[in-house]
């Protein structure tokens, strides 16, 4: 089952591919035009053109991107002509590390509030951190990020510009990306807070809930032992798809806390219609996605009694 | 519109007595030359009456403005990207210009903060047969980063790498007037033009002309960063960040280059790049909003730098296309432009009007307003141009998109408003911003453009404004401006050479398809501790993009 999983995974990534290659293709304009800019004669985009081959038809040019991807070569970067590979390594580092740093921080920060909500359910603390996730999370996060420079850079306790290098300390690294991460966290918290909340209070409501209550079984005791286990499922994917958004949609932040991650790379790709680059960025995040997917149904179906004796 | 960035109090101001007056005041310029000692003029100045306060405050300000050796600068600087490379023929923005020809390479020439052209790599240069010929000396005993001496061959490789069918260089159009560029033994290069062309020295200083090392089979080496300039390149993130050192060999290593290192950072985000500024993350900033400099001179520590130069937002109007065909139509509609309006709203006031004219603040042959009255907002008269051009009442589209300027399209929406007391009526399309100079700025009839701006009168009109220019935008075609372009272009008689680029901007003013509304300055700011010299140039932002190399750290 898990193989059948993978087989459909790799499908999707290659019709990703196709899908994103023809969209860069609809887009006005190519490489030679976009960098050369105001500047373009018909003779140097020409010049350009013949020497990246992008005079050759689109078909072509995607059969050959695709042939050398299945070999496992990446490929060159159309404007840099430095292999993709190299150019998209040190990026990805950073941005799994800025995800690694956020999901340390938020995932049992939401997880331990939505129990606790769901513990005293409508009670002031579950109001007032239900308020709080949801206005965080309708706040558009460069402003979430403008704010927090504005309180806590501006003042001088962390630095709001995040531009590690692969050299930079570990220490020094957490300390220069604390303003994105918690940007990022009060961005993701709410939904998977609330989505804690809303699975455990759904399994609070069934039989053998109350059958534990009637055995006098304590309430903290019945969340952990008994409910959480059940409403680990849910939970899960909406980790895996904030962990997934984390990977692919932080390009704003990014550029508010100038962090050289895989988004900009990406942006500047479409800006200036480097296909491969655009290619392997997204099948970079189409990965991500993939994979986090298919993690959390195998953590579900592995944490879930039922699934696994269904077998 | 700005205090002196350096002011220095005059210590004969504290002194009541008259003979001890002109002593001090010699003594402090002995002092500030360099002549006099910090405690000599301490002593001296106290016992000429002065109070210690006083003289302590002087020495300190003089400190600040005059350069010193070390430290590290931090540019945060905008248009990087991470798509740039080292490949001089493609240096596309501001990122790329301040490390490349700012920092780590040199080229033949250079332009000095007042304007005037000085030799760069290459020392000194001549010309001959009516400016056709021209002999450069490369300057002597010049090492490469990695240590290879630069010869004459270093120079014409450079040069011949934007040359030719093959060339992928943005600079192609900037090198097409050079026939040939030989090496004339080890230190002398002779370029044959295609014609006279006074201004090649200034052509020469472009910023895509950097001098790379020669790899010996006339390629040059720009795959390693390697150049002669006065930073050495240690690392190279495109678009991102930039780091580099002092070059201990630099030729003008005793009065130029103050910082240690240099680091340069990509910060695309305006807020981002002022909240680091503010916190003092880094050291000066360009491309600051107009609509936040005036805050940003508030804050603590940090100062704003103005400087207006060539840059031009213009509205070019196809001279071939329908209604633009007549110049009395083109120039109704240059005069429904409410300039001032648009400089106190779009720009803030952070600017100059223009007067359809691409010759600005930072060229010599400028005509005067007497030689060219400035064009005002006059509905009246363009009604009556119209009305010459047998349109009675008129409807026009103009195409604009930020990539045009920032702010066009609300700047079409203001222009539409004061057009409707001339009976013109404008619809303003918006565009969008991608493929923007492809799709839109060459192909309709009237839309919204800006130009960096060049540093002569020649470079400019021969690049947009002579008939066959490559980029001519409006397609006009006048052949009494291109005759009198060839012969300026070879006059060195100043006077001559003056009274015919007058003549050309009256030409353009009076029959061109130029509007051009506004000169815009360039607002960049910077922290205290940063010493600024009093004149920057204002050919590029960052005082020409030169800051690493004539800024110091207080």
């Amino acid at each position: 089952m898990i193989t059948k999983r993978v087989a459909l995974g790799v499908l999707t990534l290659i019709l990703l591919s196709l899908l994103i290659f023809l969209s860069v293709e609809a887009l006005p304009g190519d490489l030679a035009q976009e960098i050369l800019g105001q500047q373009a004669t018909p003779e140097a985009v020409a010049a350009i053109r013949r020497d990246l081959g992008l005079d050759l038809p689109p078909h072509t040019r995607y059969v050959n991107w695709l042939g050398g991807m299945l070999q496992g070569d990446f490929g060159k970067s159309l404007a840099l002509k430095r292999p993709i590979i190299d150019l998209i390594a040190p990026r990805l580092q950073n941005t799994l590390f800025l995800t690694l740093y956020t999901a340390c921080i938020a995932v049992p920060l939401a997880i331990l509030l939505g129990m606790m909500a769901s513990l005293f359910r409508n009670s002031y603390f579950d109001r007032i951190s239900n308020a709080t996730a949801l206005s965080a999370i309708s706040m558009p996060e460069f402003f979430v990020g403008y704010i927090l420079i504005y309180f806590l850079a501006l003042s001088g306790y962390f630095p709001s510009m995040a531009n590690i290098t692969p050299s930079t300390p570990l220490f020094e690294k957490l300390y220069a990306c604390f303003l994105p991460a918690l940007t990022l966290t009060l961005v993701v918290t709410a939904h998977m807070m609330r989505m804690t909340r809303a699975a455990i209070i759904n399994i609070l409501a069934l039989p053998y809930i109350e059958m534990a209550h009637l055995k006098g079984v304590r309430p903290s005791r019945i969340i952990f032992r008994h409910a959480l286990p059940n409403a680990l499922a849910p939970i899960v994917n909406v980790v895996a798809l904030n962990m997934a958004y984390l990977i692919t949609g932080v390009v704003i932040v990014e550029i508010v806390f100038v962090f050289p991650g895989l988004g900009q790379l990406m942006v500047d790709g479409v800006r200036f219609r480097d296909v491969p680059v655009v290619q392997a960025s997204s099948l970079v995040f189409a990965s991500a996605y993939v994979g986090l997917n298919l993690l959390a149904d195998i953590i579900s179906t592995a944490t879930n009694p039922r699934l696994m004796r269904r077998k | 519109m700005e205090e002196p960035r350096n002011p220095i109090n005059d210590i004969s101001t504290e002194i009541s007595d008259k003979e001890n007056q002109i002593k001090a005041e010699k003594l402090q310029a002995g002092f500030l030359a360099g002549n006099v000692s910090r405690r000599g003029f301490m002593t001296g100045a106290v016992a000429l009456g002065a109070t210690l306060a006083g003289a302590s405050t002087i020495v300190e300000q003089a400190l600040a403005a005059t350069p010193k050796a070390g430290g590290r600068l931090k540019i945060g600087i905008t248009g990087g990207s991470t798509s740039d490379t080292l490949d001089p023929g493609q240096i596309l923005d501001a990122f790329n210009i301040n490390v490349l020809m700012g920092q780590t390479r040199g080229n033949m020439t250079r332009i000095r903060p007042d304007g005037q052209i000085e030799g760069d790599l290459c020392e000194s240069f001549e010309a001959s047969n009516g400016a056709k010929t021209w002999k450069f000396n490369v300057r002597q005993g010049v090492e490469f980063h990695n240590g290879k001496s630069m010869t004459s061959e270093d120079v014409v490789d450079s040069i011949r790498h934007h040359m030719g069918e093959d060339s992928t260089s943005a600079a192609k159009g900037i090198v097409a007037g050079i026939k040939s560029i030989k090496a004339d033994g080890k230190y002398g290069v002779v370029m044959e033009l295609n014609e006279g062309n006074a201004d090649i020295t200034m052509a020469l200083s472009d910023y895509h002309l950097n001098i790379c090392p020669s790899n010996g089979d006339g390629s040059i080496d720009w795959q390693s960063g390697v150049g002669a300039g006065a930073y050495v390149l240690e690392e190279y993130d495109p678009g991102v960040r930039a780091f580099t050192t002092k070059n201990p060999n630099f030729y003008n290593a005793d009065t130029e280059a103050w910082f240690d290192e240099v680091e340069t950072i990509g910060v695309i985000d305006p807020t981002a790049r002022m909240s680091a500024l503010s916190t003092g993350a880094i050291d000066c900033i360009n491309n600051v909003p107009p609509k936040t400099a005036g805050r940003l001179g508030k804050m603590m520590n940090v100062k704003t730098l103005i400087s207006t130069g060539n840059k031009q937002i213009t509205l070019p109007m196809h001279c071939d296309k329908e209604p633009f065909t007549d110049p009395n139509v083109r120039n109704a509609v240059k005069h429904i432009v409410n300039r001032q309006d648009w400089l106190d709203k779009v720009l803030y006031g952070y600017g100059e009007l223009g007067n359809d004219n691409p010759i600005g603040p930072a060229n010599i042959y400028r005509a005067t307003t007497e030689e060219l009255p400035q064009r005002e907002y006059d509905p009246e008269l363009a009604k009556s141009l119209l009305k010459k051009a047998g349109h009675d009442g008129l409807s026009i589209k103009f195409h604009a998109a930020d990539t045009g300027f920032a702010g066009a399209v609300d700047a079409g929406s203001l222009m539409a408003e004061s057009a409707k007391a001339a009976g013109i009526n404008i619809e303003v399309v918006r565009e969008p911003n991608d493929g923007y100079w492809s799709n839109v700025w060459t192909k309709k009839a009237f839309s919204a453009c800006y130009w960096s701006g060049r540093p002569t009168e020649d470079w400019i009109f021969s690049l947009i404004y002579a008939s066959d220019a490559k980029w001519n935008d409006t397609n006009w075609k006048n052949s009494g401006f291109d005759k009198l372009m060839l012969e300026a272009r070879a006059e060195t008689d100043q006077a001559k050479r003056r009274a015919m680029y007058v003549e050309m901007q009256q030409i353009l003013h009076t029959d061109g398809g130029l509007c051009l509304p506004l000169f815009q300055s360039e607002i960049m700011g910077y922290r205290t501790s940063i010493g600024v010299p009093e004149q920057v140039g204002n050919d590029w932002e960052l005082d020409g993009h030169r800051c690493a190399l004539r800024w110091w750290k207080a």
